[in-house]
């Protein structure tokens, strides 16, 4: 028994594309075979018909939800908007002090990026929930998780995706530096995903719950924290010479955890929000 | 065979029914019929798991749905008074995209079929928001055509429905039970099937 199980990860390395070929031509068949119904206890192939369109799957909801959010451009719009103005009225309002805006600038870019980010997470689930597309993907044959994963995904590129690149041009307006200014932009390509992540438990959380959008903002702003502080924390570093590696590093730990737990929790949230 | 036990609804404080149990067969219908408000679709969305029932259980060919889920998934159709349509996108881009999203791709000639199955041959490209309630409903009713499962659970599936699509809608329901499938329905109208194999399940108490 030992010496084959040695040898396995060799054999395996050759094994594994004969034996996902010989998969696929499977899958291939009982999706034919599935057609005509009348078949008992054929769930097993019904399970193997449906992984090929897991992928398929993911990738819809991220191309549905970007294609409505083309048909309906005010949405995104909003949030872009309501970053851009209260980052640019900070320096409107505390004059040409370069010294004091630049040390303000992480934060308020951090902080207007959290608060766009909040702005965008009622609208989340509710349309969803709203006209029962929710329901449909609570009962489809791919797993709820991949569905949400897909959903968290389009909306950090519709809402994290522009702000980070964004940032930098408002950036200027707090005379930073463009080391400071690239140091931003990375903390924020990694923090965003993470404010998505997330968001979408608060979301799922409060679904269908009136005055949801104030709820998820107690329920939600608190567990950013830590995010705005090491996000607005790397860049700070930076402009204080100390590097921002630890920061971002911080970051991506949270990015990591978020992206494990998040789709998790918000599908649990989701089917309790649906009974 | 789809097989419920002893099934009770409870909404707040109030039962809405207790000790439902039934047995489904592949090749039969099941006509929940019951007042408003008897929780025909309280009893709908157990039976798809969506809701859980206070006692009793749900079984698919001799396992209980909760355990079986994606499989169980896999085998149903619901269809609720909610369309899930989107009134931004057209009928067939609804159409192929809530197939994807059940796990079913389509190909774009084979939504364009059902629609046109369901009557609306030069509809296909417009938005859902200009589409009339009869019109939205048969596009959501397109999904009986193109996903195929062998349980559909239908929530009053004839409202805002003409004479026509009633006749359509159940010419293809007939299909299906031929072909060896199961129905759950409800429905307020009378709904002129062709098979004998219809049972009755009364919710008022």
């Amino acid at each position: 028994m030992s010496a084959p199980a040695g040898q396995r990860p060799a054999g395996s390395t050759l094994g594994v594309p004969q034996e996902g070929a010989a998969n696929s031509t499977e899958r291939a068949q009982s999706a034919n075979t599935r057609h005509p119904l009348p078949r008992e206890g054929g769930r097993g192939d019904g399970g193997l018909a449906n992984e090929p369109s897991l992928l398929a799957a993911l990738s819809a909801v991220i191309r549905r939800d970007l294609l409505l959010a083309m048909r309906r451009k005010s949405d995104v719009l909003t949030t872009l908007f309501f970053f851009i103005i209260v980052v640019s009225l900070f320096p409107l309002g505390i004059g040409p002090e370069m010294a004091m805006l630049r040390q303000i600038a992480p934060g308020v870019l951090w902080v207007a990026a959290l608060l766009a980010t909040m702005l965008s997470l009622n609208r989340l689930f509710a349309a969803d929930h709203a006209d029962g597309t929710l329901e449909q993907m609570a009962l489809s044959a791919v797993p709820l998780g991949v569905l949400v994963t897909g959903k968290v995904i389009a909306h950090w590129l519709l809402s994290g995706l522009p702000l980070a690149l964004l940032a930098p041009v408002l950036g200027l307006q707090f005379d930073l530096a463009s080391g400071s200014l690239a140091v931003l932009v990375v903390s924020l390509l990694i923090g965003t995903p993470v404010l998505s992540l997330i968001g979408a438990v608060g979301a799922a959380l409060t679904l269908g719950v009136r005055g949801g959008g104030v709820l998820v903002s107690l329920l939600v702003l608190p567990l950013y924290v830590p995010v705005l502080i090491f996000g607005a924390g790397a860049v700070e570093a930076d402009l204080t010479g100390l590097g921002a590696t630890a920061h971002l590093s911080l970051l991506a730990a949270f990015l990591a955890l978020a992206a494990f737990f998040g789709p998790w929790a918000t599908t649990v949230a989701l089917r309790i929000a649906l009974e | 065979m789809l097989e419920a036990s002893n099934l009770e609804c409870v909404r707040g404080e109030k039962s809405l029914f207790r000790d439902v149990s039934f047995r489904l067969a592949a090749g039969a219908c099941l006509m929940v019929q019951g007042a408003n408000g008897s929780g025909k679709t309280s009893l709908l969305r157990m039976l798809c798991g969506l809701a859980q029932p206070a006692q009793g259980e749900i079984r698919w060919d001799g396992e209980p749905i909760r355990k079986l889920a994606e499989d169980y998934r896999g085998e149903l159709l619901y269809c609720g008074h909610a369309g899930a349509l989107k009134d931004d996108l057209t009928a067939l881009e609804n159409a192929q995209i809530s197939a994807t999203l059940a796990g079913a791709p389509v190909a774009e000639d084979a939504a364009r079929q059902a629609l046109r199955q369901l009557g609306l041959k030069g509809r296909e490209d417009l938005p859902a928001r200009v589409l009339s309630a009869g019109q939205k409903r048969r596009v959501a009713l397109s999904r009986l055509l193109l996903e195929k499962r062998r349980l559909w659970v239908l929530d009053e599936p004839l409202t805002a429905l003409d004479k026509a699509a009633v006749a359509t809608l159940c010419g293809v329901i007939d299909a299906h039970l031929a072909a060896g499938g199961m129905a759950v329905l409800t429905s307020h109208q009378d709904l002129p099937l062709a098979t004998t194999r219809i049972e009755q399940l009364r919710l008022d108490s």
